[in-house]
């Protein structure tokens, strides 16, 4: 297979020495125009791949923040379709920058696997993380998307045992999302020990960068995450900040501060 | 699916029939969704699983239950003779408790400790309440809110039974959130929980493995029937939430060529006004809470919120071995408006006295259709899933009497 943007983006943290933040945001939220504003401004605000939340009804994986992000973003009108505009408007003024789409596998499915692959291609998505497609279902997305060359990334759990795990590896690409506690989006941190431990056995069959996410909410955690994973993944914490924001500009700019605080926390760790 | 002259081979080994089934769920279940179906492939080779089964069924649950020949039924509509499948007299009132005794046996053989399900009407609830209760596992029930608030009596019921019931605020506030909510409580408590899911809907193996737990309602009709009329039926009816009370009754007669099986789902205000729960009538196939099947959505694949005036129905999917069904043509699939559930409701009140589940209604209603035309000779089962008890504030509401 071809190398995606994130493959090259991996390589090029690698001769740095750093880990990669990797940012969550929800398509969409809480609008069209104002989510634009937020994937448009997150590579200077120090992000190194992003992953583009698909909005869905039914987010069985996700927690309560998420799940308002995504709604927030359907009540203003968010689609598959859109969320693929959004991601070639964000390509015309960054053709650098990796774009994983995470969501669930009806939207995709309702679109249709072959026109979406084309699609996602075309608008420059380079990466999918499909919550709802464990191995087992391989047939559906991976094996065709891998076909057509994006990353299929896929996620292992503190349930994926050194049994499960060549399964979940086999058709994986670009990177490992390791999800460092069981539950679901926005649960907390475990301890950094303990994900050294997990990362140690992991890394004795994957050969892929793993990324650690679930939980970490400010720089200094991240930093931690950074010592000891090849990149640390937030989405939750900058979600909220789309919440809280009094109106767009003032939750664009909330996301952007915690991202640049959070990057400067993961760019703090040189590793060689 | 390989042996082509039968209906009862499904799922193959992937858990599909056909397209649909399957096992679309979050990698953090998936270790356990296998665990789980080699729990229960070791169960169904263990003789003393199936012992234990059939002695709580009949001493606990107080199987079998009658095919009793609905006399005043049959007269009114002048045309085939009609039996009804007694669910309604199992130990909490309904079929559910069938498939919930089965899954808590399954549960203790894994060794978890607590138990989790979701609920609409209340009955899977009470039922999972019940047997968790029986066998001293802690048990936690997820309950839309607007749910709780329609189906009062039951979330008491549960209450007394020693279950939390937590209050679903997400989405429609109806059973597929109720869902949602116990498969996040399933992700982040994988190690000591087991989730009894309450049709025979969801990953690999629930279908299959609800299904299986419900089949003793079929096996006793086909006995009985041939009892009593020393015959199998000519026509099997039940109502639709997600199928588990319709495929207990219909799966044993897959085979039976001369035996016709109509499913009937909640067609709400009318499947014309968008507001019904009918998936198969009304819907498309997609992927939802483990399985592909039909679902109710828009063209973007979002889920839409289904309705109906019985809880239990109101639900977007359907069992992924009805898609099948009706896509092969061996069951048909019709439906029935809230009025014409609430006018059955009231008839088999009058006419039998059994007060019905307002699910079990749905069913009821379709005899309207079919049973006035059909020759004196012709036998009809209705699945009678359940008691109405529940349901007498709905329906008082809807017939604007004050209690
Ligand atoms: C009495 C009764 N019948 C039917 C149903 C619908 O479920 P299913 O289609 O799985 O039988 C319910 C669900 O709550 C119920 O309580």
């Amino acid at each position: 297979m071809s190398e995606t943007r994130i493959d090259r983006r991996f390589a090029a943290l690698k001769a740095e020495g750093r880990a990669a933040f990797v940012t969550y945001v929800m398509a969409g939220d809480p609008n069209y125009d104002a989510s634009l504003e937020v994937v448009k401004g997150l590579p200077a605000a120090g992000a190194d791949i992003i992953e583009v939340g698909l909005p869905f009804t039914d987010p069985m994986a996700d927690g309560p923040a998420i799940q308002q992000a995504g709604l927030r973003a359907l009540a203003a009108g968010a689609t598959l379709r859109s969320t693929l505009k959004l991601i070639s408007d964000f390509r015309k003024t960054d053709d650098d920058t990796p774009i994983v789409l995470m969501g669930y596998y009806n939207p995709i499915y309702a679109y249709g696997v072959d026109s979406f692959l084309e699609d996602a291609l075309k608008a420059g998505v380079d990466g999918l993380i499909v919550v709802d497609l464990p191995s087992e279902e391989d047939e559906e997305l991976c094996i065709p998307a891998l076909k057509a060359g994006l990353n299929f990334i896929r996620l292992a759990t503190p349930t994926t045992d050194d049994h499960r795990l060549p399964t979940v590896l086999a058709n994986s690409s670009g990177f490992l999302y390791y999800v460092s506690i069981a539950g679901t989006t926005g649960a907390a941190a475990p301890k950094p020990s303990d994900v050294a431990v997990a990362l140690e056995r992991i890394r004795k069959t994957a050969k892929l960068p793993i990324a650690v996410g679930f939980g970490i909410r400010t720089g200094a955690q991240a930093a931690e995450i950074a010592r000891i994973a090849d990149g640390a993944v937030v989405g939750t914490a900058l979600v909220e900040q789309i919440a809280l924001g009094t109106d767009d500009q003032d939750a664009v700019k909330r996301l952007l501060a915690l991202a640049t605080e959070i990057s400067d926390g993961i760019k703090s760790v040189r590793k060689n | 699916m390989t042996q082509l002259n039968t209906f009862r081979a499904g799922p193959d080994e992937t858990g599909h029939f056909g397209i649909y089934g399957g096992q679309f769920v979050a990698e953090t279940l998936m270790p356990l969704i296998l665990e789980l179906n080699e729990a229960y492939e070791s169960s169904k080779k263990d003789p003393e699983f199936a012992a234990q089964l059939s002695g709580l069924l009949k001493h606990f649950v107080g199987r079998e239950s009658p095919l009793y020949f609905a006399e005043r039924l049959t007269e009114h509509y002048g045309g085939a003779k009609i039996y009804l499948k007694r669910e309604d007299l199992n130990h909490t009132g309904a079929h559910k408790i069938n498939n919930c005794m089965g899954q808590i046996l399954l549960a203790m053989r894994m060794g978890k400790k607590r138990i989790i399900a979701e609920t609409g009407a209340g009955q899977h609830g009470v039922a999972t309440a019940t047997v968790a209760a029986r066998f001293g596992l802690k048990c936690a029930i997820y309950m839309g809110e607007t749910d709780i608030e329609r189906q009062k009596p039951n979330v008491f019921r549960m209450k007394l039974l020693g279950a939390e019931v937590i209050p679903v605020t997400s989405g429609s506030r109806t059973l597929k959130d109720a869902l949602n909510e116990a498969l996040r409580d399933w992700v982040t408590n994988v190690a000591d929980t087991f989730y009894i899911i309450g049709t025979v809907a969801g990953p690999h193996p629930y279908p299959e493995l609800v299904r299986d737990f419900q089949n003793v309602i079929g096996e006793e009709t086909r006995r009985q029937m041939m009892a009593q009329e020393g015959r199998l039926p000519d026509t099997l009816l039940a109502c639709i939430g997600g199928g588990s009370n319709a495929m207990g009754l219909f799966h044993p007669f897959l085979d039976d060529d001369s035996v016709e099986m109509i499913g009937v789902e909640a067609a709400g205000h009318g499947i014309e006004t968008g507001q019904h729960a009918a998936s198969l009538n009304g819907g498309t196939p997609g992927i939802l809470h483990g399985n592909r099947t039909y679902l109710l959505q828009d063209e973007d694949g979002q889920i839409t919120e289904a309705h109906s005036i019985s809880a239990g129905l109101d639900y977007p999917g359907i069992g992924p071995e009805h898609a099948w069904l009706n896509d092969i043509g061996r069951v048909k699939y019709v439906n029935a408006t809230d009025s014409e559930a609430l006018e059955a409701f009231q008839l088999c009140c009058k006419l039998e006295g059994i007060i019905p589940a307002l699910e079990s209604a749905h069913a009821l209603a379709h005899l309207e259709t079919l049973a006035p035309s059909l020759p004196k000779d012709h036998l009809i089962v209705i699945n009678l899933s359940g008691r109405g008890d529940k349901d007498i504030f709905t329906v008082a509401d809807a017939l604007g009497v004050e209690l």
